[in-house]
């Protein structure tokens, strides 16, 4: 049995802290209990923080006794995709070349956290640099999905969704680079925010593909999410790319309603591929949400068709320069012959130390951005990306959001798509216009069909994260989607 | 010789570190990274560890476009910085973070030029802004070594570089450019570029007909003209055997003096530029650009003008002083303490050009000040020592670094204006010489043969006027006795 504490809604365990009806110890070490039992059969994590965060957990109970003022995520333990830095912890990327890389610093997100009292529980699995939609690509193993351990948890920041809907964290952080955080949100029916492009800051984020990834906040609920969004967004002078836009505070826009939210449906979310109980289940919340009141129209972006190719055609790119430092000579995996010289030692480091899908994907993007290619894929690519966000900023015109399933299938069996990378990367379909266009969206828990969980996707125009969350609660609302459903969470 | 000298063609790659800023250009590690233990100037981001990004350093971009506008160039609306990817041990990210003008980049700036003294443009294509890559050091030589040692201190200090277009016709022009370079961005005071290492230069020559060669690791500009006449000459002795030149990179040893073959017919690489995501443009307002204009100190061109009207200078030793940022401090700092400024300027632009030259010298070689050559105008303009002793006392000066006044009395060399020493002296060669004394008698120019014998017997050490005067009395006393 889940704890009944571990079940209460993380903003409100925040209250319960400060006003010593749990201790943060407690809280902790219900958490780690958790962690215990479920572990073996998840494998969200690649290191779990258990001391330092039961010593933390005291000195916050000691702060609140002393009548201190405490942070707001004073007590929660969260965990953190593992290609994000802890000071004096290994960030490993889940790949072999940074297996013993410790971080020297902390990322702004987790100095932020800190400062708000939050405790770090954990570093969490994932595809390999982030490069996957299932969690299959790690280093150290899959991660299952927390619904039906036979499934991936997608990906690939599927670690921090597992953990979160395993009731293994309060909170979690994943990247979102084409769908890192609202894929694996959707197949483990959670909530999970990719902010728009420069709300939080990339400082101490390891780079896939710098134009196009934020860091996202996971939560089980909807006011929990905007309680970490709140407490990890804002200008970073380190992040030339970083907003300076005074946001406001998230969590008070739930006051405001949502009358007269104009909702469009972008047909072409809805097409290629897209399977028939994802469908059902979206166009489910879309009635109940006009139940409820709220006008939709279905509509066109027409260049959305061609997202999926220039997506990969930039992230492969930018990937294939961001990769190329793990040359194994400052830090990293390294081939033990010293015989060679540099050039071979570096092939032979990069070789070994990186996972087929990563070779695949630096070879692919440094092919793109080659003499002779550059101007039919990289440019042509950009230009794609350029009329997206035109499309976008139409539809924003006419409406406030833009409604779509946030992943074409359900949750896959393991190993099921292993072969076929194109299938794999074809799952990404529907989250990547997000990342090409800057904007922010999340993804919902909408519905459970045979067990299995469907997430809706929610996009709004920039630096709109306040009206997602707002639409977020009402579809969270509108399904009363019992988050301890399935022969998983009564373990 | 100019037959041969129309036929080279030369440009230049100037790279010069922005050593005056306080940090470099992408994070906050000191710029100074000299004389540090290796690898402790850095931080994550010069050493691209994991999940670090740049943040762009904007007194570097301010830095940059006053250079840009001291050479006349024209600034781009917008700043970009582009990735130029490849595999190096010195490169902590295996890219570069530069500037490109293609695939929708743009240089800092573009279309610059500098005047020579002849009135000659040169053009300058365009001007950068990118970082430093760590430095590489071996045990040995860099054919021998079996190890490389990479240093990151220097790793993403500011660079700007600058092209020319192939218009510099002599290894002398190349100088010559390159000294007008260097005294213009020391007069902007944005880098020091005594400070080794501040300034590298790659060089592409070609003879008429002939294919390019580029230069490399020429470190200081004074290696420019040997490594240019070195080249000139080899490819010169190449062509007149019939032997065609090859398209390569060829490395300037500068023990040896040689250059040496790196490529042969290098392919050409594949950089794979493209935009860097992690640095947002920057746009240089029109605003900035005023601030920047109005901070502008006084470039040597119009320094060189005001030393003519304000000191009096002659337009040829106000250029040769303004060559040199370190010179025409020197000399506006000797004008200050002395009473004839003009004066201090020959001494500055003609005397210790030809010791330096000589010498193989610099001025900061030297330990004088300008109280030292204040001292000695002022020596001369009030006829305590004679323009021969002057000189005397001026090279003892640089070589000993003593003031002036101590040397001549030390050395005996002051004028002695006292009559009655003058008039003994003068009796004495009135004596030894009937004969001259006769002749100047019955001729005017006689005269200066008597005045001679008495320099020579004082030793120069007479005032010329005093001698004159009682020289022209005695004779006048010796005709009227006749």
């Amino acid at each position: 049995m889940v704890s009944r504490i571990l079940e209460t809604p993380v903003w409100e365990v925040v209250d319960s802290i400060a006003h010593e009806e749990v201790t943060a110890e407690e809280y902790t070490a219900a958490t780690l209990e958790r962690i215990k039992k479920v572990e073996p059969k998840v494998h969200a994590y690649i290191a779990v923080i258990e001391e330092p965060s039961l010593t933390k957990a005291r000195e916050i109970d000691k702060k609140i006794k002393r009548n201190e003022n405490t942070g707001r995520l004073a007590g929660l333990p969260i965990a953190i995709k593992d290609n994000i830095c802890v000071k004096d912890v290994k960030t490993t990327c889940a790949s072999r070349t940074l297996e013993n890389f410790v971080a020297p610093y902390n990322a702004t997100v987790i100095e932020r956290i800190l400062s708000e009292d939050g405790l770090i529980i954990g570093k969490t699995n994932l595809d390999e640099f982030a490069m996957g939609t299932s969690t299959e690509y790690s280093y150290f193993g899959p991660t299952r999905n927390p619904w039906d351990t036979s499934r991936v948890p997608g990906g690939s920041s599927g670690g921090s969704a597992a953990a979160v809907a395993g009731f293994e964290a309060s909170l979690a952080l994943g990247s979102d680079t084409g769908g890192s955080v609202r894929s694996p949100a959707s197949f483990c029916s959670i909530v999970g925010l990719k902010p728009t492009y420069g709300a939080v800051s990339r400082y101490g984020l390891v780079s896939f593909a710098n134009s196009l990834e934020q860091i996202g906040p996971f939560a089980r609920d909807v006011r929990s999410c905007a309680l970490l969004m709140d407490c990890i967004d804002g200008y970073d002078a380190r992040d030339s790319t970083s907003s300076n836009r005074v946001l406001g505070q998230f969590t008070d826009c739930f006051d405001e309603s949502t009358s007269g939210l104009r909702i469009g449906v972008p047909r072409e979310f809805f097409e290629e591929g897209v399977q028939e109980a994802v469908l059902k289940t979206v166009w489910g919340v879309i009635h109940r949400l006009e139940e409820l009141g709220l006008k939709y129209k279905e509509t066109s972006l027409p260049m959305i068709k061609y997202a999926l190719p220039a997506y990969y055609i930039i992230a492969m790119s930018e990937a294939s320069s961001n990769l190329a430092r793990y040359d194994g000579l400052r830090y990293g995996f390294r081939v033990p012959d010293r015989s060679l010289n540099w050039n071979d030692v570096f092939s032979k480091n990069r070789r070994q130390g990186f996972g087929a899908e990563v070779r695949r994907r630096i070879m692919l993007g440094t092919y793109a951005l080659s003499a002779g290619y550059f101007d039919q894929y990289y440019l042509k690519a950009q230009k794609i990306r350029t009329l997206i966000k035109r499309n976008f900023d139409a539809a924003f015109k006419k409406f406030d959001i833009l409604l779509a399933p946030s992943m074409p299938v359900l949750p896959f069996r393991m190993g099921e798509r292993l072969k076929d990378p194109l299938a794999l990367y074809m799952c990404d379909i529907d989250t990547v216009p997000a990342n090409l266009a800057g904007i922010p969206s999340i993804s919902i828990p909408g519905g459970v069909y045979q067990g299995l969980p469907v997430g809706v996707q929610v996009m709004a125009p920039p630096f709109r994260e306040d009206i997602l969350f707002r639409a977020g609660q009402l579809i969270e609302e509108s399904t009363k989607i019992d988050k301890t459903v399935g022969e998983f969470t009564y373990v | 010789m100019s037959d041969e000298v129309g036929k080279i063609k030369i440009g230049l790659e100037v790279h010069c570190q922005l050593t005056s800023l306080a940090t470099k250009l992408f994070c906050s590690s000191p710029a100074d990274y000299r004389e540090r233990p290796p690898n402790t100037n850095i931080c994550p981001v010069c050493i691209g560890t994991p999940g670090s990004l740049p943040a762009l350093n904007r007194k570097a971009v301010y830095y940059a476009t006053m250079v840009a506008l001291a050479l006349n160039f024209k600034l781009s609306d917008r700043m970009l910085f582009f990735r130029k990817n490849y595999f190096y041990p010195d490169m902590s990210k295996n890219f570069q973070i530069t500037q490109y003008d293609r695939a929708g980049g743009v240089p800092f700036a573009t279309d610059g030029y500098i005047h020579l003294d002849s009135g000659k443009k040169i053009r300058l294509g365009r001007m950068q802004l990118e970082e430093d890559p760590a430095k590489l050091s071996y045990d040995g030589t860099i054919d021998s070594s079996t190890k490389t040692f990479v240093d990151y201190n220097r790793a993403g200090v500011a660079l700007i570089e600058i092209v020319t277009e192939p218009d510099l016709k002599s290894p002398r022009e190349a100088r010559e450019f390159l000294n007008k370079l260097t005294s213009i961005v020391e007069h902007l005071g944005v880098s020091d570029l005594g400070l080794e290492g501040s300034v590298r230069c790659d060089a592409n020559i070609s003879l008429a007909g002939g294919r390019r060669v580029e230069v490399k690791n020429i470190s200081s500009f004074k290696e420019v003209e040997r490594a240019l006449s070195f080249e000139m000459t080899r490819q010169k002795s190449l062509t007149s055997k019939g032997i065609s030149i090859a398209q390569e990179t060829r490395h300037w040893d500068d023990v040896r003096r040689i250059t040496i073959s790196l490529r042969v017919k290098e392919e050409e690489q594949d950089y794979r530029y493209f935009p860097e995501a992690d640095l947002v443009p920057v746009v240089l307002s029109k605003g900035f650009i005023k601030d920047v204009k109005s901070d502008m100190p006084e470039l040597p061109k119009e320094r060189e003008r005001r030393f003519q009207q304000e000191y009096n200078l002659s337009g040829e030793t106000a250029q040769v002083l303004v060559k040199e940022k370190g010179l025409a401090d020197f000399f506006e700092d000797s004008a200050k303490y002395s009473k004839n400024a003009r004066e201090a300027g020959s001494w500055l632009a003609v005397d210790l050009q030809a010791f330096l030259n000589e010498a193989g010298k610099e001025l900061a070689d030297l330990e004088i000040t300008p109280k030292h050559i204040a001292e000695l105008v002022d020596m001369v303009s009030n006829a305590e020592v004679s323009r021969g002793a002057a000189k005397t006392i001026f090279l003892e000066m640089l070589k000993t670094s003593k003031m002036p006044r101590s040397i001549a009395e030390e050395k005996g060399l002051k004028v002695i204006a006292d009559s009655k020493f003058v008039e003994d002296v003068t009796e004495k060669v009135f004596k030894e010489n009937p004969k001259a004394v006769q002749d100047a008698v019955k001729d005017e120019k006689a005269i200066n043969f008597l005045l001679g014998q008495i320099m020579r017997a004082t030793r120069g050490r007479v005032d010329p006027a005093v001698a004159n005067r009682i020289v022209r009395e005695k004779l006048s006393a010796v005709k009227s006795s006749e």
